[in-house]
């Protein structure tokens, strides 16, 4: 399985912030396909420049091979302070 | 000491807790933060972090501050969840051997703490709420750094 968190805006658009894929797609590309199938609006805020990726707590730029019990995780442009 | 709290926290005792022992330190910098209200625009602030992740890579902007400004010792305070308009947002202070290093040091944290750290700021207000991304001057001020 692969946990999947949306941070910021996106998880407003999809309508989630957490979600089990079961089983887990094989790459990073397929979990975008796949939530892009199911989703067209989050897909494309998904690809929107800025979202960067956390592929279990690390920054990811390219696709990258998913584990069993990978967590992914898709951030939004960030702001604190 | 780096921590994200959901509570509301006082910056005074921070900074007395902070300069207290330093026989050698010289100078202690700090900044702190306030959620601003823009005029009744904004009711409620709401900050979101990723656990774990978040602490990390604060950790590294941390880490990297501490290299580049020779710094003896840092504290970076930050709120999570529902801010007022007027509470402490976040807290940073800095412990160098001379008041440049200090302060510049206060300055990068900030700056990095603005775009580069993993939070997600979302602006409740009269007219619904909207997620605040970062501006063109956030990124021109970080871009000093390079």
């Amino acid at each position: 399985m692969t946990r999947v968190l949306l941070f910021g805006r996106l998880s407003d658009i999809a309508g989630w912030r957490e979600k089990i894929l079961d089983p887990s797609p094989a790459r990073l590309s397929d979990l975008r396909a796949l939530l892009t199938a199911d989703d067209a609006a989050l897909g494309e805020a998904l690809a929107a420049p800025g979202v960067q990726v956390a592929l279990d707590q690390v920054l990811v730029r390219d696709d990258a091979a998913l584990s069993p019990r990978s967590e992914v995780a898709f951030l939004p442009p960030m702001s604190g302070g | 000491m780096i921590s994200l709290t959901d509570q509301g926290f006082d910056p005074g005792p921070l900074l007395s807790g902070f300069c207290r022992g330093r026989a050698e330190t010289g100078a202690v910098a700090s900044f702190t933060g306030l959620a601003r209200a823009e005029g009744g625009e904004t009711k409620i602030l709401e900050l979101e972090a990723y656990p774990g992740f978040t602490e990390a890579q604060i950790g590294a902007i941390a880490e990297t501050a501490r290299t580049r400004f020779d710094l003896q010792d840092l504290m970076i305070v930050h709120r999570i969840g529902q801010i007022a308009p007027g509470e402490p947002i976040v807290f940073v202070a800095t412990a160098a051997a001379h008041r440049r290093a200090a302060s510049e040091a206060c300055d990068y944290l900030m700056d990095y703490l603005k775009s580069r750290a993993p939070f997600w700021k979302k602006e409740h207000g009269p007219d619904g709420a909207r997620w605040i991304e970062p501006r063109a001057q956030d990124h021109e001020d970080i871009a000093r750094w390079a």
